[in-house]
């Protein structure tokens, strides 16, 4: 595997490049997390983040929540689409990956149209005449017809039902795409070995195609988890401002008017530190197999 | 004999209209050691997939047992495979990758399954190694443990597709001893696939030559070594020199220029045939007492042998001799009646 | 035969999330024509937000600095990695694991955490030097991050390469520059392209780190995002409608150029 004729110079660049613009950042923000202003070292950072304990435990939970989600949703799809013929793949998977390439804030942005109160979602239940229904339902179950207030819409946007959603939308194709490519390299003869050892095609799948499908399955949770609990604007574009995220958060402390990056990279690095336990633990229940994520 | 357990009819198989088997047809006894041989691309491979379910042929009739089983899965086949690169699961241990058939079966207790896993372990030299990963293994290693999976579920008859291809020679060798030993130890049926035609003379009770789709001839490896029933299975197996000649009537054939005495008959008078010599059949003699004369082109040291390539009038003969001879000597060729043999042109 | 057919049950599931994927950018384009802002009721068709689209200069300028920058950043990353790759595969095993390592780094963080310190190291080091954030450290935070990316799709090229071929250039002689762009570039440079063109997009479609390097420099997502906090306007629509057509071109020769690739490779063997 060596080549030493090729010589690791050209490598010296690079180096110096992500020693100063990756590596040193990080321990900026570890320095930063530990200091005050006038540059004193200090704990007050991470105490003062409980008052925020309430953002921490709504950012982790809706993200495993829309992790979850998109790991339901998005296995059955990569193992439907691995069956079908060469072709049909290649385009499928295009078609997965391409909303990943329209900006985000734009695809977020549709789903505000789609889920306001008087969106396309709404306009359409209401020319259907559910809301009629729903009202003339309300009304005469209702113990006291006068006081029923009738419904002019459902309240999708600002939930938290529409932030998850928005995170199963933006990520959803981060899931599909390492199960998928995982499954189709999955060797044709370890199914047909299942299958002469006595199994069943049911049988088949979850003792040989599942477990070996689980590479993927753990990259595509990184990668749905990861972007999920970090993200910003989200919340406020999709949550009406009341379900404040990590993201936010943090946000706030380098750019919004709560300027203070000390106590911003405080969060920064706690949150990075309990994701990369949350994906320590996981990895080491799938034996720590292909824990490079890539694209 | 024993009874047939494996019977293919007319079995036609094609792929969006390329022909891979073409009307074969094909039996199996019990308990016998049967191996599949052709070049790469003859359809000896989707035989043996027809057999194990994983293919359904297009046309013809599997019969196991008597019994059609043209639509049974591959799961409910008394048969199993060792496959081409063996298709061991990495994702387990030695140890589970040969307890996942019993597994499936639900019919044993742990206690029982580990003891049949490990007394097969044994079986092919390998106890103690039930808790490494396959990923450890060396290719001879995954082999045996390929072929303890498959045994492990008492098949009626074990499939095995060019098993040995992806060892080194020394191993190869050791294995093919090996499997050979593990057949008459189990006494169950093989069916190997091979493209070595050594491999397949040296193991089978009988060899199925094909070629493009045909078996070409079936036998004991004897049968198939020295009556070959046309040319291709003759350069098939061992070398051959090849040379047209013409059958004028029973025991009489002509080539080069001479006419032969010979064992062979039942041709048309003067037929045009193949005449196929075996170069070790050859007996390096002066050349006044030789049948053909010719001068030596080369020579090379084979070990046991000398090949000695001997340009006569006609034909290039390719010689085998213990006897040493320099390039440039004349020498004679010598051929008794049964060193050759004639086949219908194909 | 065994293997695994598609279900009717696949089937419907794959369509279901293909419309959920498609719904919203449907929605997004069509609006892109419609004659008034309501972005629920459809009034009439008209290209006026388009037009509207190119005569806001904020949009144009932002337009501007994305596509300088993108293609900057992805041609700086592009040399700088593959030269970095060609470093890393001549190396010992240990240390380029490590330094694969740190490579990761951008591509697994969340984008906010790689934002944000490079954010603190460009305030910090402004405070010294002298400067202050603007088009130059969004540029040094793209081409940061987009240097990963073309090292994970030059160095597995490398890897397929005969581990003589360098030697063999150099033993008919070649001196070592020659070697490289007359033998090694030209076999891993279809790993090279799609490197500089995930690069590119990578770039085009970066919103976060941007937004916390750029200064008062404006990008167009930066631009994007002043416009849903504000008033909403259907111009929006417009450069979505521009922006996804474009995208869909550069996929759609990605892939042909791999299919193309691929046969290549399959009439070699």
């Amino acid at each position: 595997m060596k080549n030493n004729k090729l010589g690791t110079l050209p490598a010296i660049p690079y180096i110096v490049w992500m020693a100063i613009f990756v590596v040193v950042p990080l321990i900026l923000i570890v320095f930063y997390a530990f200091t005050n202003e006038a540059g004193g070292f200090t704990m007050e950072n991470f105490s003062e983040m409980g008052s925020y304990a309430k953002v921490f435990t709504r950012s982790f939970g809706l993200s495993a929540i829309a992790t979850v989600i998109c790991l339901l949703i998005g296995y059955p799809i990569a193992y439907a689409i691995s069956k079908e013929s060469a072709m049909f793949q290649r385009i499928a998977m295009m078609l997965v990956m391409l909303p990943m390439w329209i900006n985000f804030l734009l695809r977020t942005y549709a789903w505000m149209s789609i889920l306001e109160n008087t969106g396309l979602l709404n306009t359409f239940f209401d020319t259907i005449g559910l809301f009629d229904l729903i009202n003339w339902i309300g009304v005469k179950f209702a113990s006291d017809p006068a006081a029923y207030e009738p419904i002019k819409h459902f309240q999708m946007i600002n939930t938290q039902g529409a932030v998850i959603l928005g995170m199963v939308y933006n990520y959803l194709p981060f899931m599909i795409m390492p199960i998928h490519s995982v499954i189709v390299k999955i060797d044709k003869s370890m199914i047909e070995a299942a299958r002469d050892l006595g199994a069943d095609s049911k049988l088949t799948f979850r003792k040989v195609i599942l477990p070996l499908s689980l590479p993927g399955v753990l990259s595509g949770i990184t990668m749905v988890f990861v972007p999920s609990v970090s993200t910003f604007i989200l919340s406020r574009l999709l949550g009406g401002g009341t379900t404040m995220l990590l993201g936010d958060l943090i946000e706030m402390q380098f750019m919004g008017g709560a300027y203070n990056p000390h106590l911003g990279s405080a969060i920064a690095l706690v949150m990075m530190i309990v994701v990369m336990i949350c994906m320590a633990i996981m990895n080491h229940f799938g034996d720590g197999e292909d824990k490079a994520v890539m694209l | 004999m024993s009874e047939k357990i494996i019977n293919l009819e007319n079995i036609h198989k094609d792929y969006g209209g390329k022909v891979v088997l073409d009307n074969l047809n094909l039996y199996v006894r019990d308990k016998e050691f049967v191996t599949l041989l052709g070049p790469s691309g003859c359809g000896k491979t989707t035989t043996l997939r027809i057999i194990g379910g994983f293919e359904t042929p297009s046309a013809g009739v599997v019969y196991f047992d008597g019994k059609k089983v043209n639509d049974v899965p591959p799961n409910k086949r008394p048969v199993n495979t060792v496959f081409q690169r063996y298709a061991l699961f990495n994702h387990l241990n030695v140890f589970d990758n040969v307890a996942f058939g019993l597994r499936i079966q639900k019919k044993y207790s742990e206690g029982e399954i580990a003891d049949r896993v490990n007394r097969m372990l044994k079986l092919v030299s390998l106890p103690d190694y039930g808790d490494r990963m396959s990923t450890e293994l060396s290719g001879g290693e995954q082999q045996r443990v390929a072929i303890a999976r498959a045994l492990v579920n008492h098949p009626r008859v074990l499939l095995l597709d060019e098993p040995l291809a992806a060892l080194d020679l020394k191993l190869r060798k050791e294995m093919q001893r090996e499997l050979k030993a593990i057949q008459q130890e189990v006494g169950i049926t093989f069916v190997f696939v091979t493209h070595d035609q050594e491999e397949a003379l040296t193991m089978s009770d009988t060899i199925v030559v094909m070629n493009k789709g045909k078996i070409q001839q079936i036998g004991t490896p004897t049968d198939i070594y020295n009556e070959p029933k046309n040319a291709f299975v003759a350069n098939f197996i061992g070398e051959s020199n090849i040379v047209d000649g013409i059958m004028h009537q029973d025991k009489l054939v002509s080539f080069c220029g001479r006419q032969f005495d010979c064992l062979d008959g039942g041709f048309a008078p003067d037929e045009p045939v193949d005449v196929v010599v075996r170069p070790e059949d050859f007996e390096v003699v002066a050349p006044e007492q030789g049948q053909l004369v010719g001068t030596v082109k080369s020579v090379l040291f084979m070990g046991v042998h000398y090949e000695i390539m001997v340009e006569t009038e006609h034909f290039t003969w390719t010689v085998h001799s213990i006897n040493y001879a320099d390039v440039g000597d004349r020498v004679g060729l010598f051929l008794t009646p049964d060193d050759i043999h004639i086949m219908h042109k194909s | 035969m065994i293997h695994n057919k598609p279900t009717r049950s696949g089937r419907l599931l794959t369509a279901l999330t293909f419309i959920f994927l498609y719904a919203p950018i449907l929605v997004l384009i069509i609006f892109s024509f419609n004659s008034t802002k309501s972005r629920t009721v459809w009034t009439g068709f008209t290209f006026d937000w388009y037009i509207k689209l190119f005569n806001n200069d904020a949009i144009m300028t932002a337009l501007g600095t994305t596509l300088l920058v993108s293609a900057l950043a992805a041609v700086i990353a592009t040399i700088a990695g593959t030269f970095a790759s060609v470093g890393l595969y001549a190396m010992k095993r240990r240390p380029r694991e490590l330094l694969l390592q740190v490579n990761n780094i951008p591509v697994t963080n969340a984008d906010i955490i790689t934002g944000v310190s490079l954010c603190i190291l460009f305030v910090f080091l402004g405070k010294f030097l002298g400067f202050e954030l603007g088009f130059g450290t969004l540029l040094i935070a793209h081409v940061t991050f987009n240097i990963p990316y073309v090292i994970l799709s030059v160095l597995p090229k490398l890897r397929q390469l005969d581990k003589n071929l360098f030697e063999a250039a150099q033993d008919l002689g070649c001196s070592w520059m020659q070697a490289f762009t007359k033998v090694i570039l030209p076999e891993i440079w279809p790993g090279v392209t799609s490197g500089l063109l995930m690069a590119f997009t990578l770039s085009i479609d970066d919103f976060v780190i941007s937004y916390f390097t750029a200064g008062s420099v404006e990008t167009l997502s930066m631009r994007i995002y002043a416009m849903t906090k504000k008033r909403i306007s259907p111009e929006i629509n417009a450069i979505s409608t521009l922006l996804f057509l474009v995208i869909l071109a550069l996929l759609i020769i990605i892939n042909i150029r791999e299919v193309q690739q691929e046969k290549k490779a399959a009439k070699k063997h």
